[in-house]
């Protein structure tokens, strides 16, 4: 049976990890490519980088980080952040990533998401979709309470989830996949950076109507979360940060415990 | 050395870093006569079947793959390079495949979604020393739409279970292809790939 994935998620910013695991036992703590391996060994069944360098003049670092780590490292991964152009995804690719994802520059251009399936496949093609809860217009409630009703609607932000639009999240994801994403990267900015778990009712409701894989992201504190982001949520994979980063469980701890409870992981 | 076969659409680099880690000598080409010349070659493939195929006529490497294969010498396919190798693949409208394997490729007929994308498991069907040490239910990576129906069920090398079995490996001889990637299935992709090149010794 097809496993649900488990994905440790590596801030990156100038070619160092910012947001990575606290281990004393790596000659160097910020070295992406060591943690990467790391993870890998641990049983992680795909990495993604995410790029938070500000300028642009950085790129190479992490095209330098790609390279090293497809040398070495032999599961699939992912790399975010600053994917503005066709070139940007080409240069990543060829760099050795296996796919790219895409937020900013997806919501800005569309036409990226076509032209970069079109050209690399859907399947590298990850579109990010960082969504805010916002009340619906007309209503000045802010109180938006675990369960959201129809005065309630989740709205796309970009820039790393700090700039607000005005697009319907629910709407996106089904028009992203249309132009020919290959897979939806979905966070709660609200749960984000939390460990109070993903906003479960925004991923069921994109997942039961994406015919292509979720990935839950933001708010995991506990594997009680991302049981519930593959149950409830009915996610595909579950990308996390902090709890695998401090050293709270490893990628083979939350594995065994979600095999307990009966999800299908690769072990 | 292997020929790593470079038509224009292979994920090459992924492909070359794990030859490059498992301590094997390869070489990127596009040349039928280095490929004739070879110990083992490998077929990658990323994209659409139809393109996939145009790209090895335009590359003059449709007669060069045949010729090898048709002499047993040392071949693996993995993804395209595993579906190419049919009669006929229906991606986008039906075309002509290398033809060295009768049957068909087909897109899933499921409701399941589409492409699979992620880890599944492996089931063995026959004894192969490609997937020697590899205990079945195995996990390896997979990213495909469609998978191939070969008309002779002994050519399966194993199965995968994604709404039903599907075949996700085949050997005749010394060929072997994977419907999954090898080289981004962690220890057990290194391990079938070090399988693959210790069959390659001595050609």
């Amino acid at each position: 049976m097809l496993a649900k994935r488990i994905i440790p998620c590596l801030d990156v910013k100038d070619g160092r990890v910012v947001k990575g695991v606290q281990y004393v036992d790596f000659r160097d703590a910020g070295d992406p490519v060591e943690q990467a391996a790391w993870y890998n060994e641990q049983g992680a069944d795909e990495l993604t980088f995410l790029d938070i360098t500000a300028s642009l003049e950085h790129r190479d670092t992490v095209l330098d980080i790609v390279r090293r780590t497809a040398e070495q490292v032999f599961i699939p991964f992912t790399v975010g952040g600053g994917i503005r152009a066709i070139e940007d995804i080409r240069d990543t690719l060829k760099a050795g990533a296996d796919k790219v994802s895409i937020m900013t520059a997806a919501v800005r251009n569309p036409d990226i998401i076509t032209e970069g399936a079109e050209r690399f496949g859907s399947q590298c093609i990850v579109v990010a979709i960082d969504a805010r809860r916002t009340p619906r217009e007309g209503r000045d409630d802010s109180d938006l309470g675990p369960a959201p009703d129809e005065q309630i609607q989740w709205r796309v932000h970009t820039h790393g989830g700090t700039e607000p639009t005005e697009v319907d999240a629910l709407e996106y994801a089904a028009r992203v996949e249309e132009l020919g994403a290959g897979e939806l990267l979905v966070t709660s900015m609200d749960a984000d950076g939390t460990k109070a778990g993903y906003d479960l009712e925004l991923l069921r409701r994109i997942s039961v109507n994406a015919g292509i894989p979720v990935i839950a992201s933001g708010g995991a504190g506990s594997v009680d979360h991302m049981y519930d982001a593959i149950d409830y949520g009915r996610c595909d994979a579950v990308l996390a940060a902090s709890i695998f980063h401090f050293r709270e469980y490893t990628v083979r701890q939350v594995k065994e415990e979600l095999a307990a409870r009966g999800v299908s992981v690769r072990l | 050395m292997i020929a790593l076969i470079d038509y224009g659409m292979g994920n090459l680099g992924s492909v070359g870093n794990a030859l490059g880690f498992v301590g094997c000598e390869f070489e990127i080409t596009s040349d039928p006569k280095a490929i004739a010349a070879a110990d083992g070659a490998i077929l990658p493939g990323v994209g659409a079947f139809g393109d996939c195929m145009a790209n090895l006529r335009e590359y003059g490497l449709v007669d060069a793959i045949r010729a090898y294969v048709a002499d047993d010498r040392p071949f693996l396919g993995i993804c395209l390079g595993l579906q190419l190798l049919f009669s006929e693949g229906e991606e986008m409208g039906r075309h002509r495949g290398l033809d060295i394997v009768p049957g068909r490729v087909i897109r899933f007929r499921h409701e399941l979604k589409i492409p699979q994308i992620g880890w599944n498991q492996i089931v063995g069907r026959q004894e192969c020393p490609q997937l020697e040490g590899v205990a079945d239910g195995s996990y390896v990576y997979f990213v495909h739409s469609f998978h191939v129906v070969p008309e002779d069920e002994s050519v399966v090398a194993a199965t995968t279970d994604y709404g039903y079995d599907f075949v996700s490996a085949i050997r005749i001889g010394n060929l072997f292809a994977t419907q999954f990637h090898p080289e981004k299935s962690a220890d057990v992709g290194l391990r079938i790939l070090r399988n693959f090149v210790r069959t390659c010794d001595g050609w």
